[in-house]
Formats: structure tokens, sequence, C-alpha cells
């Protein structure tokens, strides 16, 4: 294989991990990966399977058409939209979800990413409570008390563990993974549990008890004994626990959906967010979620340095308001309220609620996707794309907020993202007259 | 060729010596010139005033720790909306706005540059994107380098050399425009040893055989002077807001000896009284320092009663207050390289403590004997957004409406203070100054900050009025790069605005000493971590004084 085959130092963006060490072989007709070192199984899945294949760029009800034509077409049903509404994005570039954000606030519509329906309440949280956080790289080096909550990286992160945490070498703890507590906090036994110097079970839907309970006890209140009945964890643990947290010299609970989408969600994650502020009084301590797509943390990024807010805003006063619940795209699909929707690079038919599925069904529905969805079978307009990372540069944010270069390695015969977003914004502003005041 | 000649207008340009006559200024192409063509368009300035347009050398707006606290107070952005308005993106203000605000709000107010204060540098690439979406003003950003694990290995092993050429090599990477120092070593003891923090310049740094913040920030001083950044070495000294901490101040400015070293918000570090104690003014003390030392310059970092946001790279600081407001609060650390805090925070004149930031900033602006050192910023949000500068004008020029504002203040923290028995008023010459030439001046950046032929045609156009609030508020005319960005109060065009960094000469060999570093210490590989020229689409590179 010659060197020039090779792609190093290539970033995976199948997960929120966004690993940035893989060794990529491109096969001799350039038209596919044949290899993908240093990748997890679920990362080499990822590189391997795209091959270059012949789908029409882009279809209207399911005919082939001309990239121009669907263009056109995409813009007029989003220009005569009353209420047309973006989402998606959490897999592809930066630079495409800059332009997604500028689509949505020249038709004065709403946008919204998939951290609506996956760490959209971690956000909420946030904003209640703050968080004191890290970097990656400060918990594999200094980490020696490490909690995953509600989440099972052996199988949805495999590298998690060996790049970012108690599997990788501590600089500043020479012992390895001896000097590290390893706790794992689920409803039930996972891989990642298996891993774990402690595991806790807690009984479903118990989570912001067990956390709230962990409050009280590092700041010495009262937790009443009924707390093992009604969550399954028993007050010697509890206390156990606390006592690790706080003689700890650097902490770190990572959480999962597991926490941010069960019965309790923003409130769930507050209080974790809340516990590890408390124990601040004790040692350093910090709270990461782990975030499932490559670039959702992108996502949640960019529509915030550009409208002030992460998900769900709306501009139909020509301007951004920010409400979850009434501005996340599930809630103004199930509502009935959007009347066409743009989608780029998810796939919500397939794993929206029904009443919100019904009504995509209603609507102009116009797709940007390397793969035929479930989705783009009922799109109006359906664009195939160059995948991100594999076939296009840019930018992509890890979990922790650390921004990343692409390295693509085999060429694409179609678009990127950006690239049809773009064309797209300028022929909606085109067709709704608006000028450019550029220089 | 684009040419155009401004009449009629009083001009206010220091650097080159114009107190307020009225003088054409021609424009070409984008810069000043000495003539245009007979025929050239007209703008006529009667009753107006002409300056340079403002440079902000000292404020926070772009990067991560300014967008967690984006994300942080949607409370705050949702009482003050932007509207879109034609092609000009729309957005949020608020004390800490979004991008697209960010640009158009300073060029209201008649700013077209405005320099991002502390970007860690794993950081560089968010910033970079952010800054790119910030329109109008050219812009850069400081690299924070005082709590760099790297280079205080190398500072503890007494590489020097190996030190310098790894700064230079960090810069290039990031493509920043000068070195920042916050809170020099402060980080390892808050990182590892239980959110302690260091508060003596001799006090080893755990971690770090003889590494002091002394040493640290000696040695940045001595890299930005060999290296000859236009910017020097720019200080946030430790023991931020705590009372006695004006002897640490000058301990810091004693230790650049008489190299050239700025220290920044240094009202924030011109408290006297013990440690634990309230605060009292010690203004005096550093303003007679900074006079009779020309290699010192400072921003003073004016506090203005309101809302305000706390982010800063000195973690201890944001953690000890939150522990007064009990508010919400963020801490994020950069692996390597830097904490963050953020803290909503609001300040208010019946408090003691406030009621004297305020007027030592005031007393700092006003004592100082020479305004070209001693230039304006309210370390937006720190002290305040920067949407308060009018009314700090206006406070600046007024003693009338200062003392009114002072006696509506705290009476035990004005009596503590020598506010009311200054009777000076600042001209609008010196308003000039604070605001354009003197900071364009310690930025280094020659075509910045005045209206002399071969300046960039930044020009910024107010109607004269008595209100000097009123008057700083809103721009009558902004031209950046001899373009109309802004015409009778309106914009009328859009625009992206350049990137200002430097790229010091290096030794490629220096790779080979941080590398191996990167592997055993970062999560990012050392080849993805340098920034390259796909973010810099407007990218300005300023040659250092060796190039």
């Amino acid at each position: 294989m010659s060197e020039a085959n090779t792609i190093k130092n290539a970033v995976c963006t199948f997960c929120g991990c966004v690993c940035d060490d893989i060794e990529l072989v491109v096969a001799p007709d350039g038209k596919s990966i044949t290899r993908a070192g240093n990748a997890c199984e679920l990362g080499r899945a990822w590189f391997l399977e795209h091959k270059v294949e012949d789908y029409p760029v882009a279809l209207i009800d399911g005919q082939e058409t001309s990239l121009e034509e669907a263009i056109e077409a995409a813009a007029e049903i989003l220009v005569k939209a009353k209420f047309p509404a973006v989402y998606g994005l959490s897999d592809t570039t930066c630079e495409a979800q800059k332009e997604a954000v500028a689509i949505a606030d020249f038709l004065n519509g709403n946008i919204d990413t998939t951290t609506s329906v996956c760490h959209g309440p971690s956000g909420m949280a946030f904003q209640g409570i703050g968080e004191s956080t890290a970097s990656l790289g400060e918990i594999k080096n200094r980490a020696d008390f490490i909690l995953y909550w509600g989440g099972n990286p052996v199988e949805a992160h495999p590298r998690h563990f060996e790049r970012y945490s108690f599997k990788a070498e501590g600089k500043y703890l020479p012992q390895g993974r001896a000097a590290r507590t390893v706790v794992v906090v689920d409803v039930r036994k996972t891989k990642s549990a298996q891993e774990a110097d402690i595991f806790l079970q807690v009984k479903p839907g118990c989570d912001f008890e067990v956390l709230w309970a962990l409050r009280a006890l590092v700041r010495g209140r009262f937790v009443d004994a009924s707390i093992e009945e009604r969550t399954g964890i028993s007050m010697e643990v509890l206390k156990d626990l606390v006592e690790r947290m706080k003689a700890c010299r650097f902490g770190v609970i990572f959480f999962g959906m597991g926490l941010s989408m069960t019965r309790g969600r923003h409130f769930n994650v507050a209080a974790l967010l809340a516990l590890a502020t408390d124990l601040n009084q004790f040692t350093h301590f910090v709270a990461n979620p782990v975030r499932g797509h490559g670039n959702v943390t992108g996502a949640d990024n960019v529509v915030s340095w550009q409208t002030g807010y992460p998900f769900g805003v709306n501009f139909n006063r020509g301007y951004p308001r920010f409400n979850p619940g009434e501005f996340t795209t599930v809630d103004v699909l199930a509502r009935g309220e959007a009347d066409a929707l743009l989608v780029v690079a998810s796939d919500p038919a397939a794993n929206f609620p029904r009443k919100a599925i019904e009504h995509l069904h209603r609507i102009p529905v116009i797709t940007l996707d390397p793969k035929p969805t479930r989705t783009s079978q009922i799109a109006k307009v359906a664009f195939t794309v160059a995948p991100y990372g594999v076939s296009v540069g840019g930018t992509v944010y890890r979990m922790d907020n650390v921004a990343l270069p692409l390295r693509p390695a085999i060429k694409s015969p179609y678009p990127s993202d950006e690239e049809i977003l773009r064309r797209l914004k300028e022929k909606i502003l085109e067709l709704k007259g608006i000028k450019r005041q550029a220089a | 060729m684009t040419t155009l000649r401004i009449k009629n207008g009083k001009v206010y340009d220091p650097i080159n010596g114009i107190d307020g006559q009225v003088c054409d200024i021609c424009i070409q192409d984008g810069k000043i010139v000495a003539e245009v063509p007979e025929g050239s368009p007209c703008l006529d300035a009667s009753g107006m005033v002409v300056m340079p347009g403002g440079v902000d050398m000292h404020c926070h707006i772009a990067g991560h720790k300014v967008n967690l606290a984006r994300k942080f107070l949607p409370e705050d952005h949702r009482r003050d909306v932007q509207p879109r308005v034609g092609s000009l993106r729309s957005g949020v203000g608020g004390v800490v706005p979004s991008t697209f605000t960010t640009g158009y709000r300073y060029a209201t107010l008649g700013y077209t540059t405005a320099m991002e204060a502390a970007i860690p540098p794993l950081g560089a690439r968010h910033a970079l994107e952010e800054l790119n979406d910030t329109p109008v003003i050219d812009k850069g950003f400081y690299l924070l380098l005082a709590n760099n694990v790297c280079l205080n290995q190398l500072l503890a092993q007494g590489r020097m050399e190996e030190f310098r050429e790894a700064v230079a090599w960090w810069l290039n990477a990031t493509k920043a425009y000068a070195i920042k120092l916050v809170n020099p070593g402060g980080d390892e003891p808050w990182k590892g040893r239980r959110n302690a923090n260091v508060h003596d310049l001799d006090e080893p740094i755990s971690g770090f055989e003889n590494v002091t913040p002394r040493k640290i920030i000696r040695a940045l001083i001595e890299v930005s002077n060999e290296l000859g950044l236009p910017h020097p070495a720019h200080i946030h000294c430790n023991n931020l807001g705590h009372s006695g901490n004006y002897q640490t101040t000058l301990e810091t400015m004693k230790t650049a000896g008489d190299l050239r070293a700025h220290i920044t918000h240094i009202q924030f570090h011109s408290y006297g009284g013990e440690r634990g104690k309230n605060p009292t003014s010690a203004a005096r003390q550093i303003v007679e320092y900074i006079d009779a030392h020309p290699n010192i310059s400072a921003d003073v970092g004016q506090v203005m009663f309101g809302k305000a946001t706390l982010m800063t790279a000195d973690a201890p600081l944001t953690w000890l207050l939150r522990n007064i407001t009990q508010d919400k609060w963020v801490n994020a650390d950069t692996e390597c390289e830097s904490g963050c805090g953020i803290l909503p925070f609001s300040y208010q004149e019946r408090v003691y403590t406030h009621a004297l930031q305020w007027a030592i900033g005031l007393e700092l602006f006003l004592l100082a004997k020479d305004p070209w050192r001693m230039v304006l910023s309210t370390d937006h949000p720190n002290g305040g957004s920067f949407q308060n500068y009018p009314r700090l004008i206006r406070l600046l020029m007024d003693k009338k409406f200062r003392d009114e504002q002072a006696k509506k203040a705290n009476p035990k923290a004005i009596a503590q203070t020598s506010l009311l028995d200054i009777d000076r008023e600042f001209s609008l010459y010196e308003i000039a100054i604070v605001t354009r030439a003197g900071p364009a001046r310690l930025l280094g950046l020659r075509d910045k900050g005045h209206l002399g032929v071969g300046a960039d045609a930044d020009i910024t156009i107010y109607d004269e009025q008595e209100d000097k609030e009123a008057m700083f508020n809103a721009a009558r005319y902004v031209l950046k790069g001899g373009e109309f960005f802004i015409r009778d109060y309106e914009f009328c065009q859009d625009g992206e605005g350049r990137i200002f960094h430097v790229s010091p000469d290096y030794d490629p060999k220096i790779e080979q000493v941080l590398k191996p570093f990167f592997e055993e210490y970062y999560t990012v590989q050392f080849e993805n971590y340098p920034v390259s020229a796909h973010y810099l689409a407007h990218g300005v590179r300023v040659p250092t004084f060796r190039q």
C-alpha cells in the first residue's frame, strides 16, 4: 500500500468520542476505505461501510432530478411555508451547521438539533445550575475517582475508557488503574458495570432520589432510612460513596442518556451537576455528559454562538427565542405547527414519537443524508450528500467541546451538506428579495 | 478606485496631534491618503466629531468560555433581542451577546477593533470560528500560557531556549496575537490540590521544582520581548480581587524590570487593606508606579453598576465569589493549559466593595498622568458590558454627573477614595487617546487608532452633543476600511472583519520536544492540534519587531 493511500490522524465521527488517531487505508480505486487502524468496532464499521454508490444526487417525489431543480424546489417549499423548521445537524460539520442556522434565520423559521432528544435536558440543567467540567485529558491525567451514571461506554463509546478515562495512563497517577476508583450507577448490570470497582443498581426511575440523598449526605444532612427500600441502594453504600468522593483528589461523574432521558430528565441532571458542585467544597470535582453523535456538541456550540441558545430556537418574530417543549422539533411536529421541515443528517421518521411522525407525512419534507433513510423515503425533496469525515472536511467538536479538523479520505461524487445548504440559502435570499449588504 | 473626502468635521487624532481642528480626511481604497482627486465623493461632517474607529484591547467575546456563558444565561438574552434587518443576522444581546450582535453593537458604538483576551491554546480553533462569525470589527486573541504544564516543565528544568521556541511554536500553531498570563501558577493547586491557589509571587508551585509565579511572569515577559511581539505580555496578576493585592501588582510590575509589560484590568488589582477584610483604595500607589515607569501600561477594567458576568481563566476567584453569591457557577478545566470560571454577577451601588471598585477605576483614569498607558476597558463582561462605554466616557468627561453618581453609591466606600476631590474632566482628545490611539499603540497596530496617511480608514463620526453618553451611544457614520457600514445611524453593509495574528520565527526542532509531551499528556494528536489557514479566511499576519 502506497503512503499516499494512507491517511494518518484521521478523525472518527461515529460517536462523541471523536477519536483523532485513526489510520485510514484507502482502496486503490479510491472508492472505499479498506482499513481503519486504531478504530473501535463501531468506528471501523462507520469508515468501512461507506462505498461510493450510485444513488441519484437528488430526488423530487422519489424521481431523479438535477441538483439545481431540487434546490429550487426545496427553496420554494421553505419560502412558501408559514412555519418552516430545520432539524438534525448533529452528524455534519460546523460549517454546514452555520448555513442551516442562517437558513432558519432568513426564513424566520425554527431551528433545533438532535440535542433536544438526547442531552437537551442536560442543557436545561446547565442553565439552572451551571457545571463544573473539564476537557477529557484532565480526567485522563488526574481523576482518581471516576463514576459513570446512566451510560454504557463499553457498548456505546468503546474507546472512552482507554482514551479518556481509567484505562488511560494517568500522568499524575503513577500507580495507574490501581490508583483510580471506578463506579458505575445504572438500572442494570451493563458490560461497563462489569469493569467497575463498585456497581450501584438503582431501581428504574429513582436516579433523582439517589442523587438527592447523596447531596444531603455530602452536606451532612439527614437522609431517611427508607432510601434503600425506595431506590435499591443502602444507606451504607451511599455513605461509603460519599466518603470516597470527598476523599479523592480529582473526581468526575460522566453521565449519559440513562439519566437525561428517564423520569426526572433535567431534574436528574441538575441534581447531578449540583452534587458535583457541592463536592468542590472538599476537593476538585467535575461532571461531563457523554454525548452520542459525532458533532452534536458542535451543533450546540454553533447554535449557541449564533443565536444565544443551544437548541429549540425559533425566529418567527425575526429574532431568536428559546423554549424547549415549545420550539423543540418533536413538539412543533406533534402539535401540527410546522408546515415544512428541512432535515439535515437525521432520521426523525425512524425515531420520533408516533404523533410527530404522523405530521411528517402531512407536510413537505426536505432531507440531506448520505444514505436513504426512513425520512428521505417520505421526503418531497431528498438530496444525497457526501459523508462528513469520510469524504468531507471541516470542523467537529468532541463531547468535551474540543474542536478538531476532519481529514477526509475518499472523494465523493456528491456535494457536501455545506454546499447544498449554502446554495439553498442563496436561493432563499433571492426568492425573498433579501439583498446582500455584503462588502 | 474608491475615494471619499470627509470635510468640515472636528477631528480628534491624538497620534498625529490633531485636537479638534476642522480638517479634511481623505480616503482611497481603504486607507487614509493626503489628497483625493477633485470631484471625489464628499461627506459633510459639519457639527460632527471625527475620530479613528475605537479599539478595545481587552474583552471577552469569543471561544469556549464565552459560549458557555451564552448558553448559561437565557434569562439575560430574552429581554434584549436583536432582530434581523435584511441580510444582517438576528441575535440576542444582554451581557454576553451572540456573535453577530457583538459585532454590530461594537460598530454601533463606533468601535472597529476588539481583542478577545483569554484563549487556551486547545480552544484556539473554536475561538477563531466564533471570531469569523463576529461581523464588521477587526479582531484577534491572546493566548493563555501562564499555566501551561509543558512550559512549566521546561522552566523548571531551566531549558530557557526551548521555552522560548515552544512559546513561538504555540503562537504559530494557534494564530494568536499576544501572550496572556492569568493568575500565573494558580491552576496546578486548583486542579491538583483540592481547589487551592497561590497567593505569593515567590511561593513554589506544587509539582514543578523551583517554579514560582514570579519565574513564570519574568520568563513570559522576556520571551515576548525576545520574540519582538507587537504587544507585550498581557498580565492578569495573581490575587485578583483580594484586599491588599496592590502589593502583588507592584511586585508583578517590578518583576518586569525595564522590559515592557501590560497589566490588564488593573482596577481589580489596586486594593489596599488586609486580606480577608474590607478593601481600601490603592489607586494612588498603582498610578505613582506606572507614571514613573514608561515600560508599563495598563487598561482599567472599570466596574459599572448593573449586570455583569464574571468569566475568567482565574477559576479559584469565581469559586470564591460563588460561595458568597451562591449563584449558578461554571468551572471548565482545559487539559495541561488552563482553568476557567463563570459566574453571573451584579455590581450594586449600595454594596461597599462594589462602590469602592467603581470609584477606584475612576481614580485610576483620573489620577494617571499619561492616558496613553491607562486605557479604557470594562474587561467586558467582567466589570460590565462594553455597551456601558458611553456612560463611562460621560463619567470621565463630566464631573457634575460623576459626583451625582458617586453620591448615590455607598458613602463609606466613596469616602475611602479621593474621587470627590478630583476635578479633572477628560477632553475629547483624551477620550480619543484612551479609546483609540492608546490601545492601538499598545497593541502595536500601526495602522489603527489614527487618521494619518497610511492608516486604515476606520473612522467614526459622532454628532457633537453636550450629553457625552448620548453622543457616544450611537455613531452617525462608521467606516471600516474606507467603506460605510453605518450611515445616518443605520447599517448599510455587513462584512466579516479581519483577524490579526503573529507568527514569530522558531526552530522546527522544538516539535521533537513537544510531540512526546503531547503523546503522554494530551488527548488530541499533535498533528491535529495546530490551527490551519482554513480558519483565517480574513487573517492578517502582523510582523514582529524581528521580522
